[in-house]
């Protein structure tokens, strides 16, 4: 015995009278080093041994509003800033809506932060190894005893003197409680070694299992396999094995414009652009220039294409030729095709492409400005006291 | 039978000691399983198997393989989420609002309760997902930064359910998780066996019924308690949103909110109820739930059941007040409709049956008060039934009006639901202690004591000092005077 270092004194009463009676006399003593264990919260513990109100709420509050700002301003900025979309005519930045979520987000941050802060920063759990546990003492108090227990670090602790003190107040037994031995935990123990290699190869192995097989095992197959008929493909369902199906004879699709012209030569005499070049219709045909026609006949309309190589280079559209070309005659080529160039009929609707045709001439014009283009220019630069255009 | 309400019922009958308490309510993880407990294991455990099998085809196949079709999108998937989270609600509140409204009743029903809350909100929860049709997609759900640049839809009811019911389930687990840790400690200091010991150990994190930490316990289940009852009022709020925020007749109410609640109080009750009186009977605990609990809960069903019979009749007020047709004719289709069948069971056993509870008689009669409850459980997902597959089924048009008819698979998930509940019931009546030892002993007669703010204590405890009898037991004699 005399090898332990000796943690605390502890003693046994059977009464939850006696243990406050206890608990108030030991305070009153000067020892600050005790603690009492008990069954059960006994009523008016707190103030026998001296102990002022738990404070453990200002976690609660301090957690609780923190959640609720955070996730307030998190919806906000999600719902109205990062991403603002309409849903039921309700404003981006819809505060009644938010009310629900920011209310259980207060609860859920305010009380884990409670549960956690309690068990791990007030009372330091999970702790095994408090000199205390496994002890007789414990076993007792679990049950039906009330005890009290002086720690040797006490200033002035005497071994004899708190015995002779615990049992003038009428404990039932008296235990002593001693330091438990150092036990050492080697990092590089094979058993820790083994138990990480085996953590390392679960992780993994469930990770790539689940992301290169179960992912592509139906029906976590992201609906890849369904039972439909693809354009193109065979059927047995309509009886000429054909899936994608002929218009019924006789109908027109709706929208549909015929397109009388194909393969004539010089539709100009019947062709006319119907719009007019305003601000509208030429940023709509930039648009639509710079995505359809731009990859191969260049931003500008130069040739330059933008696919360098991959795909043939369209013809500059600045030769003379195709500026003398009418306007119905480029509709014509966009419309059919003409060399390697596709029929653009289908991504293409009538009026972007005369909105397109519209465009190419603004393009044209500004490769080969008139001198009225000049005086036009300085004009504006007059007017605005600005470098407008060089 | 002449009972004295004015004062407060024993709260534990038979006047055991502390010790006993703990012999009492472990007994049943020491003892060897019983035959009746296999079979009770068995018909649970093929019941979630049949669910499993139904949620397999329904995996598989898709949700085509349940009856929902337009207009009536949901069907018993959504009814049973709603009938389970409603059992839910008992649980927190025994343990929330009834800690806070000081009634000491609740500590002998107060763990199973919360259990049975956990174990309902996880069966619950299996439906908002599976009704999605690709669970598996359920992560979208919550708002972190994905590869698609999309966060959830935050003003939309259903996210709200989300977010309420995993708080709900969250808060509920570290409330009874934090309840059980004393307990895991004491059975830790209980148990002989090398491997109980060790998972108890870790599960009790070392407590160690320390009065240092006792005072910052009891607050935090004070301040938790008081987190928990506005959540628990909010969670069947959100759950009502779901339909009152939408525009069907027969949903669009604003009466929902405290009409689901005081619904999901009584379902919630009507299963504990059912349950308690089992695990009374089978573990010899009619000291600890006695019938002055079971009366009590009676009553709280009672007092629910009226509210929700007021709602019922509200609802019809308010339909003919409002002279919307659609509305109008959507509550007489209830009663007169095709679907009045599920009303008049909705009716009878919500309003009319647990009328009987006003007679002393019955709510003291266990076999009636079993019957009274598994009534209340049929008649509030007969409820659910009606508000959703009902209004569902009759909306604005009367072209688009279609008839709702259930397959085998319908039927087998909602089987399953109930196999996946009492399969974790039974294993938590075996496993865990199913009445909170430590709460149970502080409210036991004579465990407090009676003037501790005068010093003398000449002749205390002599009094009642029953409750550790065997004093001075020759338990740690050895190491006495060493």
């Amino acid at each position: 015995m005399e090898t332990k270092n000796l943690h605390s004194v502890a003693a046994l009463f059977d009464t939850p009278e006696k243990i406050i009676n206890a608990a108030n006399k030991v305070k009153d003593a000067g020892y600050k080093k005790f603690d009492v264990n008990t069954p059960y919260p006994v009523h008016g513990m707190d103030k026998a041994m001296g102990l002022g109100q738990s404070k453990i709420g200002w976690i609660t509050l301090f957690f609780g509003f923190s959640g609720a700002i955070f996730i307030f301003l998190f919806m906000g900025w999600t719902m109205a800033m990062n991403y603002p979309y309409v849903v039921g005519g309700k404003p981006f930045f819809s505060f009644p809506a938010f009310i629900p979520i920011t209310f259980e987000v207060t609860v859920l941050s305010g009380s884990i932060a409670t549960i956690v802060g309690m068990l791990a920063v007030f009372f330091n759990l999970p702790s095994l190894n408090d000199p205390i546990q496994d002890s007789d003492y414990l076993k007792q108090v679990s049950t039906d005893k009330f005890g009290i227990l002086i720690q040797a670090a006490n200033e002035k602790f005497d071994k004899e003197k708190v015995v002779e003190f615990l049992k003038s107040l009428g404990a039932s037994t008296i235990e002593y409680i001693y330091e438990p031995e150092k036990e050492e935990f080697k990092i590089l123990q094979p058993k820790f070694m083994v138990f990480l290699a085996l953590v390392a190869i679960l992780t993994s192995g469930g990770t790539y299992v689940t992301l290169n097989k179960l992912m592509y095992v139906i029906p976590f197959n992201w609906m890849d396999r369904q039972s439909k008929s693809n354009p193109q493909s065979e059927t047995t369902f309509f009886h000429d094995g054909f899936a994608m199906r002929m218009p019924v004879k006789g109908t027109i699709a709706k929208g549909f414009m015929p397109y009388p012209y194909q393969g004539q030569a010089q539709p100009n005499e019947v062709l006319s652009n119907p719009t007019l070049p305003t601000k509208e219709i030429l940023e709509l045909g930039q648009r639509k220039f710079l995505t359809f026609c731009s990859p191969c006949h260049g931003n500008y309309a130069d040739g330059n294409s933008r696919l360098r190589g991959q795909f043939p280079p369209g013809p500059t559209l600045h030769s003379d030729k195709i500026i003398g070309y009418s306007d119905g005659m480029i509709y014509n080529i966009i419309t059919n095709g003409q060399n390697a160039m596709p029929s653009y009929a289908y991504q293409i609707p009538r009026e972007q492409r005369w909105a397109i045709i519209d465009y190419i001439r603004v393009l044209q014009r500004a490769q080969n400005p008139k001198p009225s283009d000049f005086q036009a220019i300085s004009q504006l630069k007059k007017e605005s006291g600005k470098n407008v255009v060089n | 039978m002449n009972i004295d309400y004015t004062k407060e019922l024993a709260l534990v009958e038979g006047n055991p000691r502390l010790a006993d308490i703990d012999e009492l309510i472990s007994r049943p993880l020491t003892q060897p399983v019983t035959k009746k407990y296999y079979i009770a294991l068995s018909i649970s455990g093929t019941a979630l198997l049949i669910g499993v099998y139904s949620l397999w085809l329904t995996l598989y196949y898709g949700i085509g393989m349940w009856g929902n079709n337009v207009p009536v999108g949901w069907a018993f998937d959504i009814t049973n989420f709603v009938f389970w989270i409603g059992i839910g609600h008992a649980g927190t509140l025994i343990s929330a609002i009834l800690f806070l409204l000081r009634q000491r009743w609740r500590t002998g029903i107060a763990r199973f309760a919360e259990a049975m809350t956990i174990f309902a909100v996880m069966t619950a929860g299996i439906f908002p997902v599976i009704h999605t049709g690709r669970p598996w997609l359920a992560g979208y759900l919550i708002p972190y930064p994905n590869q698609h640049l999309l966060w959830p839809n935050f003003i939309s009811p259903l996210l709200w359910d989300v977010f309420a019911v995993s708080t709900y389930f969250t808060v509920s687990l570290l409330f009874w998780y934090m309840g059980l840790i004393p307990d895991f400690a004491i059975l830790r200091d209980r148990t002989v066996s090398k491997v109980k010991k060790t998972i108890y150990s870790v599960f009790s994190l070392g407590w160690r019924h320390s009065n240092r930490h006792w005072r910052h316990y009891e607050k935090v289940y004070m301040i938790l308690a008081g987190l928990a009852t506005p959540l628990v009022l909010s969670v069947h709020t959100i759950v009502s949103f779901d339909f009152a925020v939408s525009l069907i007749p027969g949903w669009h109410t604003t009466i929902f909110p405290p009409y689901f609640v005081a619904g999901a109080i009584y379902s919630g009750f009507a299963m504990v109820m059912t349950v308690l009186i089992f695990v009374r009977k089978i573990f010899d605990m009619e000291n600890l739930i006695t019938l002055n609990h079971l009366e009590r809960m009676a009553k709280v069903m009672l007092l629910t059941s009226s509210m929700v019979a007021y709602s019922y009749l509200m609802e019809f007020f308010i339909a003919w007040y409002s002279q919307v047709p659609s509305e109008q004719y959507d509550f007489w289709a209830r009663v007169v409709g095709p679907y009045r069948w599920a009303w008049y069971f909705m009716i009878s056993c919500n309003f009319l049956i647990p009328q009987l509870i006003w007679f002393k008689k019955i709510r003291r009669s266990v076999p009636i008060l079993f019957i009274i409850s598994i009534c209340a459980n049929i008649g509030m997902w007969f409820e659910r039934f009606v508000i959703i597959v009902q209004s569902l089924s009759r909306d604005f048009l009367p072209s688009s009006w279609h008839m709702f008819t259930p397959t085998l698979v319908d039927f087998g998930v909602l089987t399953g639901s109930f196999g996946l509940f009492f399969t974790l019931v039974l294993l938590f009546a075996k496993t865990l202690p199913v009445v909170s030892m430590v709460e149970t002993k502080s409210v036991l007669e004579g465990s407090q004591p009676h003037h501790y703010n005068d010093d003398h204590n000449g002749e205390v405890g002599a009094g009642h000092a029953n409750i550790t009898a065997g004093v001075g037991a020759a338990l740690n004699g050895g190491k006495n005077g060493n």
